[in-house]
């Protein structure tokens, strides 16, 4: 056996995934097998498209930003070349961390150990007392590079396969929920400019991914914040809504809340309620963006609510960006979505997320607080099995193909699981 | 801080009356704090909502302590009717990470008044947070920041900013009263 493949061995250890994961139950070992998530970490999070950042954060060339496709850290560069490039921080020499730092403008990269220089774009440039180092090719010491880099409308992903299906073909139906997000901002554009809140989980990423549309929890976990401040959200979640849950594929999945915007029929409903006239600057130039009609349409429709598969969730006015850092720990970054030339409407959107989300938010506590509790209950071997089959006998496809079913059924979560045993077997 | 502004505090603080005078104003900053945190520790959630101002603000920034609030996310930014409505979440019995309610101690330490403006104090403290709940235990450590206003004979809270010395790590819920 050599070197890597020893390695490697506690992660090929035979799991057979059919027999853990069935159309309507899963089994409790995949959220806390060490062994499952090393397998995940080769086979989903080194694998797939994950979301890694937004060009707002990189907007100046040598900009940087130090961000992360599950637990590795990757360098969001706006490069000398003024390519977005993602690298690996690691100094090739002796494996040092390269970048100590969040962010910043530097278009080298200098290695505190040995002082080995990078360019922004990965190449070494600089050996320190060169005169060691005769006949040495440079460029067989370049920094490791995230081989594909995939962007859309502003959203950075990265891909660790050198070859797969294109990003846009990775997204499918997930990129008109990001189309109707963007064509909530008058220019057709957000930005990620408010900071990160990092909330820490003793959970395992699955439970954080599943909750993001499951539409059966937020009556009961949130029932604390719908008895004391007005909120249009609750009524979301009730049986008599007209909100659906949609499974786009490739374990992307939304509730799709515009049949109860629709219904409701107000411009900026969907905001807490918000009154238009107290945005005049926000209407206005959505109206010159888009026309009157169109707007207006735009403006009840309000912003989407989707899971993108593995990391990227948008929950109307803010972006979750999940990290697993071990099997039963996960991290969620989370910021307000800032609308570009839409100053009147971001102070709010800032507002309103900083109440919500985070270790102190008023709802986001209590849903790490059930991800903390389904983690130790997941370890609990009796039952063993954990369902999924909430609104099978009434899960339908809309007129593009895509499994539907009510607000809260589980159409989402046996979504993510299909896919998830697609990739895990692949 | 710069040099020149650790001067101005230290002038500041010598503009009150006499040494004596800080002393004695000090002395009951100190029994406010200790009393504002042994209501947090009970979880007395009126009686410490009763202790702030109408124009509060209760602040704890993300990132570093010096983020603009205005711009940036903080991890609590509250006026006070979002301490109302905090309050009132927990006092329903169904905020779920406080039910069951951390179990919680916190020394109080460090206490310097930095300047007064007449009827507003400006204070700084170190504060140790000792929490056990269903996850377990965790240790918090900040910088306080106080504005404390005298109103009527008696201390309030105008502002509280407490710097997380791990502010721009991930941490975890911290949903009990800061």
């Amino acid at each position: 056996m050599s070197p890597t493949a020893a390695c490697r061995e506690r992660s090929e250890l035979d799991i057979d995934y059919r027999t853990l994961i069935e159309p309507t139950r899963v089994h409790s070992s995949l959220y806390y097998s060490d062994a499952v998530f090393a397998q995940e970490l080769e086979r989903i999070w080194h694998r797939t498209w994950v979301y890694v950042g937004h060009i707002s954060e990189v907007p100046n060339r040598n900009d940087y930003v130090t961000k992360s496709i599950g637990p590795t850290p990757v360098l969001l560069v706006h490069d000398r070349h003024g390519e977005i490039t993602l690298l690996q921080n690691k100094c090739p020499h002796r494996g040092n961390q390269l970048c100590a730092y969040q962010q910043g403008n530097r278009s080298t990269f200098t290695c505190p150990y040995h002082s080995w220089t990078f360019a922004n774009s990965g190449e070494l440039i600089g050996l320190a007392f060169a005169d060691g180092y005769e006949g040495v090719d440079k460029s067989a010491f370049s920094l490791g590079r995230v081989p594909r880099v995939g962007i859309y409308r502003g959203f950075v992903f990265g891909s660790f396969a050198e070859e797969g299906p294109s990003l846009e073909e990775y997204l499918g139906g997930a990129k008109d929920s990001l189309d109707q997000l963007l064509d909530n901002s008058p220019t057709g554009e957000i930005e990620v400019t408010a900071g990160f809140l990092q909330h820490r989980a003793k959970a395992n990423w699955k439970f954080l991914v599943e909750n993001e549309t499951d539409g059966y929890h937020p009556g009961f976990v949130h029932g604390s914040i719908f008895q004391v401040a007005e909120s249009p959200v609750g009524g979301l979640y009730k049986p008599e809504s007209q909100a659906l849950t949609r499974d786009f594929g490739n374990g992307h999945t939304e509730f799709d809340l515009r049949p109860e915007w629709r219904r409701i029929g107000k411009p900026m409903h969907w905001f807490g309620r918000a009154d238009p006239s107290r945005f005049p600057g926000y209407v206005s130039s959505m109206e010159s963006a888009h026309g009157v009609e169109r707007a207006r349409e735009i403006m009840i429709d309000g912003t989407p609510h989707i899971m993108i598969f593995p990391n990227l969730f948008i929950a109307e006015i803010q972006m979750f960006v999940i990290q697993p850092t071990a099997v039963d720990e996960t991290i969620q970054h989370v910021t307000a979505l800032q609308f570009k030339g839409a100053p009147d409407i971001n102070r709010r959107l800032r507002q309103q997320t900083m109440g919500s989300v985070g270790p102190a938010g008023l709802l986001l506590a209590d849903d790490t607080e059930m991800y903390e509790r389904n983690h130790r209950g997941a370890r609990i071997n009796n039952p063993e099995w954990l369902t999924l089959s909430r609104g099978l006998s009434r899960e339908h496809r809309d007129d593009r193909g895509y499994r539907i079913g009510h607000a809260t059924d589980e159409v989402p979560q046996r979504g993510i699981w299909r896919h998830y045993l697609n990739l895990m077997t692949a | 801080m710069n040099v020149s502004q650790s001067a101005a505090v230290r002038a500041d603080v010598h503009s009150l009356a006499s040494d004596d005078d800080a002393d004695r104003w000090l002395r009951r900053i100190e029994q406010f704090l200790y009393m504002e945190a042994r209501l947090q520790d009970m979880h007395a959630y009126d009686e410490w909502a009763d202790l702030w101002t109408d124009d509060a603000i209760y602040w704890i920034p993300a990132n570093g302590s010096d983020s603009d609030p205005e711009r940036q996310m903080s991890i609590v930014y509250d006026n006070r009717s979002r301490i109302n409505i905090r309050i009132a979440q927990l006092k329903t019995g169904r905020r779920h990470t406080q039910t069951p309610r951390s179990e919680l101690a916190r020394l109080i330490s460090n206490v310097e008044l930095v300047a007064r403006e007449g009827d507003e104090f400006q204070v700084r403290a170190n504060v140790l947070i000792y929490e056990d709940n269903l996850r377990g235990e965790t240790l918090w450590a900040a910088r306080n920041e106080y504005r404390l206003r005298l109103v009527d004979g008696h201390f309030r809270l105008a502002r509280k900013k407490i710097n997380l010395v791990n502010s721009h790590k991930p941490i975890y819920t911290l949903s009990f009263l800061v």
